[in-house]
C-alpha cells in the first residue's frame, strides 16, 4: 500500500490505495463520491471525467498516485450548496439527460471546456465532447445546454444559481400534461447524486467476479475448484451443478442454465463464479479454477446452422426435430401474393445482411444481492423487468415468490439490453445466500458485450411488387435471423420481423418466412425497435427502388399508400389513430424534399423511411390474468400524493409522466407528488420497460389511480361543503364549489379526506382489451394502439473515400399526444441517433466466435460531432385508447432513419449497400465497380 | 499519520491513520466494519467490545498503535455464517430488543467462554457486568450464555 495525499473537492484526503489503483477506484470506492461514473473503464467513454488541478482527466485510466498533491473536481464538488452552476440548471432544463448516467463526465468536460473557450461556437462544442458518449439523448439537447450556457454567461449571467427541477409553477396554468417538465431525477442526475447499482454500497460486501468460456463449443469434463478454495479470502465458488433450472424471459424457450452446466455454448458463458474479500483475490481465485473441456464442432453463421447437424453437435437438443440448428421457424400467409406479383407493374427482389447491434448503454450492468434470515433475498440490479426477474429468482433459486425482492435503483440505460433475467443476477444472489453476506458484482464493458442480447444479425429477402395504379401490393420475405447461443426474447423477434409487415401500408397480401437460428456466438434478444427494424430497413429500400422503376417520388408513393386510420391490417392488427400522412408531408416539407430529391449534385443526397410500432404487447409474455400494469396511489394526511409504481425508469421518464399525470387529475403541484418505483416488495407489477408500453400502460394504470383518488377526496371534501362530488372542481391545488364559492387548498383537503379514517390509497390498472384474430400466431405484434413516424436525411458521400457525413435528419413520430414534450423529444432524437449507428458504423465483428470489438472504440456509436442536428417534430394524432391519448415513443422513431439514410446514400452516389453498416470502404468498392463497369461498357 | 497491517477476522488490513485513533474507528470508518457500535467512548458502555487476541477489550479506548500483532474479532468475524454457538443461543432465547448492545454483549460472552467454558451464574454476572444493556435483556443474556455453555 501507498500514501496518497490529494485534495477533493477542496478536502484534504490522506489514503493508502494499493499502487494500480486508479483516480475512480480512489473516488468511488475509497471516498465514496460515486458521481463519477465507469462506463467503459479503458477511457473511451467519458463517464468517468474528472478535473486535476481545474484540467479533465479520464479518472478510470489515470493512476491515483500520478496526482499526488493534485486538486481533484468531481461532479459532487461543482454546485454551491443549493446553487447548481447554470450549465447544470441548462441540463436539467433543456432535456439535456436521460438516463443520467453520461451526464456527471459530460458536465465536467463541457464545463472545462465553458470556462477556456468562452465564446465557441456550437460545432467547437460538438468536438469538445467527442470523447464523452451518451446513448440516450443524440446530443442535440447537450450541445443546446451547452451553447445556451455559453451565451448567457457571456452576456455577464451568474454562473451559480438556486435550483429548480421545473421550469415554471405549473400551478399558474393547471395543465401539466403537454408542457416540458424536466425529469423528476433531473437535479440528481445533474450533481451525482443519483445512484445506480454500482454505486450502492453494502458494508462488508463481497466481490463476485465470474469465469467465462474461452472456447465457442465444447462440453465442460471437470470443473476442479479446490485450488481455487483454499485462496485466503475467498469466501464461495459457485458452478452450474448448483442451479439446474432453465430459465429464460419467454416461458415457451427456457434454454438458459444460470452457469453453463455440462457444455458452453458460446466464448463469453459463464462457467464458474467466485465471491472474495476482494476483487483482487477473487481475480487470482478464477485463475485457480481449472476447467477441463472437450471442444465440440461450434457453428457461427446462419447458413451453416440450417445445415444439417448430427445430435451431438447441436447447439440445443430441441433443435433435434429440425436436424439443424434452428431454434424457430414462422411461416405466415395472408392474401394470395403469388397473384399479386403475377398481375405486378413492377416487382423489385434484395437480400440484406445486417449484423448483431449491441445496446451499448452506458452504464455496464452491476447488481448487489443479500440475504436476510427475516427479509429472504434482496437484490438492487440494473434492470428493465423487475418483474420477471422476481419470477425467475424465484424460480431458479427454489425461493418462493414471497421472498425475492428485486429494486430498480437508477438505471443508466436500457434499450432492451436490460429486459432479460440475466445469469448473473441469479449467480449474485445464489452466492448471496450461500455466504450470508452482501455480495456485489460490476460487469467490464467487455462482460457487456458478451452478455449482448442485443439485436439479432440478419439474413433477409425481400421482394415486393407495385401494381399498375402505383398501389403496394404485395410482400414476400424469407428471413433469417441469429439468435447467438440462446432464446432470449427470439421467439418474439421471429415473429416480430414478419408480421410487423403488415403496417404502415396497405398491402393486399403478405407472406413471410422467419427462421431464427442458434449459433455460437453471445445471445441475441430484444433491441430499441425489436424485431422490425431490419425488415422495415428492407422494405423502405425496396420502395426507394420500386419508386425508381416506376419512375415516380418515392415519398408520393408512400402517401398513396398508407393505411387509414380507424382500420384493421391483413393479419387483424386494430389501427385506431395514425399519423403516417401528416409526420411524413412534414418532413418533406421541412426537409425541401422536393427541391432536393434527384436534384443534388453528385454525392450530395436525400432520402426518406416511414415506419410504425407498437405501444405494448397486447399479450402478455406470461399467460395469466392479472393485469399489464398496475399502480397505487396515497394519500395521507401530509397531502403528499405517493405514487406506487412497478415501471421501470431506464431515463426515458417514465417517473416523471406518473407524477404528471397525478398532478394533472388532481389538478396540485407535482411537488405534492412522490413516485415510488420498481421495488418489488412495495409496488404493484408493471411487466417492464420493453416493447414501448410503459408510458401507454402505466400511464392508463396511474390515471386510472388517479381519477379513483379524485374521486375519494371529491366525496370528503363534499360532505364538507354540504354539497355533490360531481360539483367539485379540482384546479390550481385547490377543491373549489363554484356554487357555493367554497374552497379549501390541497393540504385542508388532505385533512379532510382523512379525518376518521386515516390514509387512503387508491389503484388503478390496465389491461388490453382482446384484440386479434383466433389463427395461430394472431396475438404476435398485437397492439392496443400502434406509433407511426417518417424520417428525412440528407448526406454527403465523399467520392474520394466513401465517407458518409449526415448533414441533416428530419423526423417526425406520430406519438398520439407527447404527455412531457421534452422527455418525448429526446427519446425522437436519441433513437435517430441509434439507428443513424446502425446504418453507418455499428456491427458487432466475430473471428470464429471470438468478439473482436467488445469496447466501445471499436463498436462505434456516433460521436458528437458526427451527430446531425435533428429537426425534432411530434405529430399529436390523439390515440382513443391511450392516456391522455399519448401512445409510444421509445422505439417506433428509428425504424424510419435508418433506410432515410441508406436511401439518402443512393440518391447522393447510386450505389445501394444492402449490407449495414454502410462504411466507407463498402462505398468506395461499390463505387470501382459502377466506374469499372461504365469504363468496360465505353 | 502512520501504517498500520492488522490481522482482523482473519484478514490482513492496512491503513494509514493516527496512532491514537481508537480500534472502534478504525474499525468503522476505515474498514467499513459498523457491526462493533459506539455507545459512549470512555470504556464505560460495553457496546464496542471486540477480542483482541482471546481477551475482550473495550474498542473505543484502545488506540491502534497498541494492537500490534494481535488478532482482532469483531461480531462480523464470530462465525462465518452467523452461527456461533453464543449467536445461536441469542436467537433461540431472543434476547435482543434494540440490539445496539448485543455486539458489545455477545463478543464479552465469547471471551468468557474461551477462559471459561463453564461458567456459574455468578461468573457470568461477574463477567458481564460491564456491558450495559437498557433495554433489560440480562436475564435472556445470562440464559443464553448457560445454553451457549451448554453446546
Amino acid at each position: 500500500m501507498e500514501a496518497l495525499k490529494i485534495t477533493v473537492n477542496g478536502k484534504n484526503c490522506e489514503l493508502l490505495i494499493e499502487p494500480g489503483e486508479t483516480l475512480s477506484q480512489v473516488l468511488r470506492n475509497r471516498l465514496k463520491l460515486t458521481g463519477t461514473k465507469t462506463g467503459c473503464s479503458e477511457g473511451s467513454c467519458g463517464a468517468c471525467t474528472v478535473w486535476a488541478d481545474g484540467k479533465p482527466v479520464l479518472s478510470c485510466i489515470s493512476p491515483a498516485l500520478k496526482f499526488a498533491g493534485a486538486e481533484i473536481t468531481t461532479i459532487e464538488g461543482i454546485a454551491r450548496g443549493p446553487h447548481l452552476h447554470l450549465l447544470q440548471q441548462k441540463f436539467i432544463e433543456k432535456g439535456a439527460l436521460q438516463c443520467g448516467f453520461c451526464t456527471p463526465g459530460m458536465v465536467m468536460t463541457a464545463l472545462a471546456f465553458l470556462r477556456e473557450n468562452p465564446g465557441c461556437s456550437e460545432s467547437q462544442i460538438r468536438e469538445a465532447l467527442a470523447g464523452n458518449l451518451c446513448r440516450c439523448t443524440g446530443y442535440k439537447k447537450i450541445i443546446e445546454a451547452v451553447a445556451e450556457t455559453a451565451s448567457l454567461l457571456k452576456e455577464g449571467q451568474a454562473e451559480f444559481i438556486q435550483s429548480s427541477n421545473s421550469a415554471k409553477d405549473v400551478r399558474k396554468t393547471n395543465a401539466v400534461i403537454g408542457t416540458r417538465q424536466p425529469l423528476v431525477d433531473a437535479n440528481a442526475k445533474v450533481t451525482g447524486k443519483a445512484e445506480y447499482a454500482a454505486d450502492i454500497h453494502a458494508h462488508d460486501a463481497l466481490v463476485c467476479k465470474l469465469l467465462r468460456s474461452p472456447y465457442p463449443h465444447a462440453k465442460i469434463l471437470d470443473i476442479d475448484t479446490t485450488e481455487a478454495a483454499a485462496l485466503e479470502g475467498v469466501r464461495a465458488i459457485a458452478t452450474g451443478k448448483e442451479l439446474l433450472e432453465k430459465f429464460g424471459v419467454l416461458p415457451i424457450s427456457r434454454d438458459q442454465t444460470a452457469m453453463a452446466v455440462d457444455k458452453v455454448h458460446y466464448i463469453g458463458e459463464i462457467v464458474a463464479a467466485v465471491a472474495a474479500d476482494t476483487q483482487a483475490i477473487a481475480e487470482r481465485a478464477l485463475k485457480a479454477i481449472h476447467v477441463t473441456y472437450q471442444p465440440l464442432k461450434p457453428v457461427f453463421g446462419w447458413a451453416e446452422a440450417l445445415r444439417p447437424c448430427d445430435e451431438e453437435n447441436l447447439i440445443h437438443p430441441h433443435s433435434a426435430k429440425h436436424q439443424c440448428n434452428i431454434h424457430k421457424r414462422v411461416d405466415m400467409q395472408f392474401g394470395e401474393p403469388e397473384a399479386e406479383f403475377k398481375a405486378a407493374a413492377h416487382v423489385c427482389e434484395m437480400e440484406f445482411d445486417f449484423p448483431g447491434l449491441n445496446h451499448a448503454f452506458l452504464e455496464p450492468h452491476a447488481c448487489l444481492a443479500w440475504w436476510d434470515e427475516y427479509k429472504g433475498l434482496t437484490m438492487i440490479t440494473a434492470t428493465q423487468v423487475p418483474h420477471y426477474l422476481h419470477r425467475t429468482l424465484s424460480s431458479v433459486l427454489g425461493l418462493p415468490l414471497s421472498r425475492v425482492r428485486v429494486i430498480k435503483p437508477a438505471l443508466g440505460g436500457g434499450f432492451g439490453g436490460k429486459s432479460d433475467p440475466f445469469s448473473h443476477e441469479l449467480i449474485v444472489a445464489h452466492l448471496a445466500r450461500k455466504t450470508g453476506k452482501p455480495v456485489k458484482l460490476e460487469f467490464s464493458r467487455e462482460e457487456v458485450f458478451l452478455t449482448n442480447n442485443g439485436r439479432h444479425p440478419t439474413h433477409l429477402k425481400m421482394k415486393m411488387a407495385l401494381d399498375a395504379n402505383g398501389r403496394l401490393s404485395t410482400t414476400d420475405a424469407e428471413i433469417v435471423i441469429d439468435g447467438g447461443a440462446f432464446g432470449s426474447f427470439g421467439v418474439v423477434t421471429t415473429y416480430y420481423n414478419g408480421v410487423l409487415l403488415q403496417a404502415p401500408y396497405d398491402l393486399k397480401s403478405l407472406h413471410f418466412q422467419t427462421t431464427r437460428v442458434y449459433t455460437n456466438k453471445p445471445p441475441s434478444g430484444a433491441m430499441r425497435g425489436h424485431g422490425a427494424v431490419n425488415p422495415r430497413f428492407a422494405t423502405e429500400v425496396v420502395i426507394d427502388e420500386l419508386a425508381r422503376m416506376a419512375d415516380e417520388d418515392p415519398c408520393e408513393l408512400r402517401l398513396r399508400n398508407f393505411l387509414p386510420e380507424n382500420t384493421l391490417t391483413l393479419g387483424q392488427f386494430r389501427i385506431t389513430s395514425n399519423g403516417s400522412r401528416e409526420a411524413l408531408r412534414t418532413v418533406m416539407k421541412q426537409s425541401g424534399w422536393k427541391r432536393k430529391f434527384r436534384k443534388l449534385p453528385h454525392g450530395h443526397g436525400i432520402g426518406a423511411g416511414c415506419g410504425f410500432y407498437i405501444s405494448g404487447s397486447a399479450l402478455p409474455i406470461i399467460w395469466n390474468k392479472y393485469p399489464q400494469s398496475v399502480v397505487h396511489m396515497k394519500l395521507d394526511f401530509d397531502g403528499r400524493v405517493v405514487i406506487y409504481s412497478g415501471a421501470s425508469d431506464i431515463g426515458q421518464g417514465i417517473d416523471t409522466v406518473l407524477a404528471m399525470i397525478a398532478s394533472e387529475v388532481l389538478g396540485i403541484d407535482m411537488k405534492q407528488t412522490y413516485v415510488h418505483a420498481a421495488d418489488t416488495l412495495f409496488t404493484p407489477v408493471d411487466l417492464g420497460s420493453y416493447s414501448s408500453r410503459v408510458t401507454f400502460m402505466a400511464g392508463n394504470a396511474a390515471k386510472m389511480a388517479a381519477e379513483n383518488l379524485k374521486m375519494e377526496v371529491a366525496r370528503a371534501v363534499a360532505g364538507h361543503f354540504g354539497t355533490e362530488p360531481d360539483k367539485l372542481a379540482f384546479e390550481h391545488g385547490c377543491i373549489k364549489d363554484p356554487a357555493s364559492g367554497k374552497k379549501v387548498d390541497w393540504a385542508e383537503a388532505a385533512v379532510i379526506t382523512t379525518d376518521g379514517r386515516g390514509a387512503i390509497s387508491t389503484s388503478g390498472y390496465y389491461i388490453s382489451p382482446k384484440l386479434g384474430g383466433d389463427f395461430k400466431g394472431a396475438g404476435a405484434g398485437l397492439s392496443p394502439s400502434y406509433s407511426f413516424g417518417a424520417c428525412i436525411a440528407e448526406v454527403k458521400v465523399s467520392t474520394d473515400t466513401g465517407e458518409v457525413s449526415v448533414l441533416d435528419v428530419w423526423g417526425a413520430h406520430d406519438l398520439g399526444k407527447a404527455l412531457n414534450p421534452l422527455a418525448a423529444e429526446g427519446q425522437l432524437e436519441g433513437s435517430w441517433h441509434m439507428g443513424m449507428g446502425q446504418a453507418l458504423t455499428e456491427a458487432m465483428r466475430y473471428y470464429n466466435g471470438l468478439l473482436l470489438n467488445p469496447n466501445l472504440l471499436d463498436y462505434k456509436t456516433p460521436t458528437a460531432p458526427e451527430t446531425p442536428d435533428f429537426q425534432t417534430n411530434l405529430i399529436e394524432s390523439g390515440d382513443p385508447e391511450g392516456p391522455f391519448g399519448a401512445k409510444e415513443c421509445g422505439e417506433g422513431a428509428l425504424h424510419p432513419v435508418v433506410p432515410a439514410i441508406a436511401n439518402a446514400i443512393f440518391d447522393a452516389v447510386g450505389v445501394r449497400i444492402n449490407s449495414l453498416p454502410i462504411t466507407a470502404d463498402k462505398i468506395l468498392e461499390e463505387l470501382e465497380k459502377t466506374a469499372l463497369h461504365q469504363n468496360a461498357a465505353l | 499519520m502512520a501504517k498500520y497491517n492488522l490481522n482482523i477476522n482473519g484478514k490482513q488490513h492496512d491503513v494509514d491513520v493516527d496512532p491514537a485513533t481508537p480500534m472502534l474507528w478504525v474499525l468503522r470508518d476505515h474498514l467499513d466494519l459498523v457491526g462493533t457500535k459506539y455507545g459512549c467512548g470512555i470504556a464505560q458502555c460495553g457496546a464496542c467490545t471486540v477480542l483482541l487476541g482471546d481477551v475482550a477489550v473495550r474498542s473505543c479506548s484502545v488506540p491502534v498503535s497498541q494492537v500490534g500483532e494481535q488478532k482482532i474479532t469483531t461480531i462480523e468475524g464470530l462465525s462465518e455464517k452467523g452461527d456461533h454457538p453464543l449467536q445461536v443461543a441469542w436467537l433461540e432465547n431472543d434476547v435482543p430488543q434494540c440490539g445496539y448492545c448485543q455486539a458489545g454483549q455477545i463478543m464479552n460472552a465469547a471471551a468468557l467462554l474461551k477462559a471459561n467454558p463453564n461458567p456459574t451464574d455468578e461468573e457470568i454476572e461477574a463477567a458481564m457486568n460491564g456491558n450495559l444493556c437498557r433495554c433489560g435483556t440480562y436475564t435472556r443474556i445470562k440464559k443464553a450464555i448457560k445454553a451457549a455453555a451448554q453446546r
